[in-house]
């Protein structure tokens, strides 16, 4: 079985997060949210392997024990 | 208490330029004794220019300021002759700490990797690295070094007239004018020097403030020597707050207010007190050495070269405190810019080269500005969703560390690669990525002392496993040759570094210890190339 990668994976991580920002930039709060969603439906479709989804929504839904 | 910036430490006395008829000459003239001015007249006095500094004040700078001298700076001020000064009063440090609201998500290593004379950071407050390298202009001056410093001359006007650069300086005996061949203004992020010839900045404007304070600490209190970064902290919620070690006892406090505050309040120093205490503890005495609460911008001039008026450090380009990167950058933008104006000055180097100072010095700003921008987007969220994203990535990085990279409390200094087209062509794959052509020649421990101590102040050919001539000519230059060995490699750091799997290789570094060109053997003809382009006289 496939486990969900946790360990850094993205070469460039200023650059993806000043990236992520910027898609939000100007946006309200609908807008915002409903970017996330696309951008969630995107990434799972190109992941596909379910075991993997499943352990990511996991670990999503824990809030590693805070509040958030 | 007599504090360390108290002491005049270059006072007012008459120069006889202020007698002279007509504007005496002077090769070139630096406005500003901060660390950058001095550093600069240091490195112009190695290079046997005579230089003339003036600074409106006559003290070392007033509070700590710039606390974090990088590993690349130390080697900047071993090269200048006060590196051991530094280091020895610093204080070392690697390790940073991240917390969120009340835990700890994460802790790094600065310098993981071994073989480096320099540590990765030294906490040093900047009145005594001013100190220091005015030391270091005295003992240049008792060895003959035409190098002049004069405190309380305010300089109200400067004037490129084409032919040299006129400057009008107000001194308690009234006014009087020298010209220079070029002149240097490392007069701050307000420089005087800079409205005078009505040139703006460009960049973004933060909406924020931080309170800055040093605080000595009565008794033994063991807070360790680590840069420790708190995001959201229950002591000053929704903001964030920094916490560095100083020497003799003092520590730097930086604690972010936001933006809609009453300065006024914020600054009486009960409400400071208040404040430190809900950080430290209710039980810690303490006396407050030094407070100031500031905005900050992150932006350069449009040029950094104006015909004969150089702008260096803080009056070419500002960045926020995060990541250590102005006075840091201020220093390698003298490293960059002395070796140059030198050469032109002793007519070894063509005046275009100088125009390279403006090119590679605006492409490190820009990358310093990046970074700066980035770390403070990512401790500021300006945005819902921008804070939403930050608090998810600091949820799970205490657990996994995939997000640990995406925490940017501060990316640090570190010094600039630069890119010359015409150089690109002196270069080899079979050489390892980390010295290729533009980077700063990294450190390895050889068998007695260290790689880095063998680079001087001029260009340089550095062998490793292969002969060359005790000196080179070509390019227009006579050029120093060191030659290495990995029998003198005792942690294979230097093949690791300089020969990754080629048997030999040769190195041309400029006198910035920026490597100019590399090639596994020896080709005279190509070498020759390689400095005329360096030295800005190819095509």
């Amino acid at each position: 079985m496939t486990h969900l990668n946790l360990v850094p994976n993205i070469s460039e991580p200023d650059e993806f997060y000043a990236a992520l920002l910027q898609v939000h930039e100007d946006c309200g709060k609908t807008e915002s949210d409903a970017i996330n969603a696309r951008l969630i439906l995107l990434l799972a479709n190109h992941i596909g392997d379910m075991d993997v989804l499943r352990e990511a929504l996991a670990i999503a839904k824990t809030h590693c024990g805070r509040d958030m | 208490m007599a504090r360390n910036f108290d002491t005049p430490l270059y006072p007012y006395s008459r120069s006889p330029d202020q007698d002279k008829e007509e504007p005496p000459r002077h090769k070139v003239i630096i406005v500003g004794a901060g660390p950058v001015g001095l550093a600069a007249a240091i490195d112009l006095a190695l290079h046997n220019v005579p230089v003339v500094v003036l600074d409106e004040n006559d003290k070392v700078s007033f509070g700590s300021r710039a606390i974090c001298f990088a590993k690349r700076s130390l080697e900047i001020l071993d090269r200048l002759g006060c590196g051991d000064d530094a280091v020895d009063k610093g204080v070392e440090w690697k390790v940073g700490k991240v917390y969120f609201e009340k835990r700890l998500v994460y802790s790094f290593d600065l310098l993981p990797e071994a073989g480096h004379k320099r540590p990765a950071f030294i906490n040093l407050q900047q009145y005594y690295l001013e100190r220091f390298l005015v030391n270091r202009i005295r003992a240049l001056q008792a060895q003959g070094s035409c190098i002049e410093l004069r405190g309380r001359n305010r300089v109200t006007g400067v004037t490129d007239l084409g032919g040299h650069a006129m400057v009008s300086v107000v001194t308690p005996d009234g006014q009087y004018q020298v010209s220079a061949d070029y002149v240097v203004a490392c007069d701050g992020a307000a420089s005087p020097v800079r409205r005078m010839l009505g040139l703006q900045f460009e960049g973004r404007y933060f909406e924020d403030n931080f309170l800055i304070a040093d605080i000595k600490i009565d008794g033994d209190v063991q807070f360790p020597a680590e840069r420790r970064f708190w995001f959201d902290p229950p002591f000053n919620p929704g903001q964030s707050a920094l916490l560095h070690k100083q020497p003799d006892g003092l520590w730097r406090i930086d604690l972010q207010l936001g933006w809609d505050i009453n300065k006024e309040y914020e600054s009486r120093p009960e409400n400071v007190v208040a404040r430190i205490k809900a950080f430290l503890g209710a039980d810690i005495q303490f006396e407050l050495e030094w407070l100031s609460i500031y905005t900050f911008q992150c932006r350069r001039m449009q040029e950094f070269r104006h015909g004969r008026i150089f702008f260096a450090g803080d009056s070419a380009h500002q960045v926020s405190p995060f990541g250590a990167r102005g006075a840091n950058s201020g220093l390698q933008d003298v490293d960059n810019l002395i070796w140059k104006l030198s050469m032109v000055i002793q007519g070894e180097a063509p005046e275009s080269l100088l125009e390279t100072y403006n090119i590679e010095r605006i492409y490190a700003a820009d990358e310093n500005i990046l970074n700066s921008t980035r770390s403070t987007d990512f401790i500021t969220p300006k945005s819902e969703i921008s804070r939403l994203f930050r608090d998810a990535v600091l949820v799970l990085a205490e657990q996994y560390s995939f997000a640990r990279p995406m925490i940017n409390s501060g990316r640090l200094s570190l010094p600039t690669t630069y890119y010359d087209p015409l150089l690109a062509a002196f270069d080899t794959p079979l050489l390892p990525p980390v010295t290729r052509p533009g980077a700063p020649a990294i450190d390895a421990p050889l068998g007695k002392g260290w790689l880095i101590d063998r680079l001087g102040n001029g260009f340089q050919l550095l062998s490793i496993n292969t002969n060359l001539p005790g000196s080179f000519c070509g390019g227009g230059i006579t050029v120093a040759c060191s030659e290495l060995s990995t029998d003198d490699d005792p942690t294979g750091l230097l093949k690791d570094r300089y020969l990754g799997n080629s048997a030999s290789a040769i190195y041309l570094v400029r006198p910035d210890q920026h490597i100019a060109a590399r090639w596994t053997r020896f080709d005279a003809d190509q070498v020759g190339k390689a400095i005329a382009i360096a030295r800005g006289a190819g095509s």
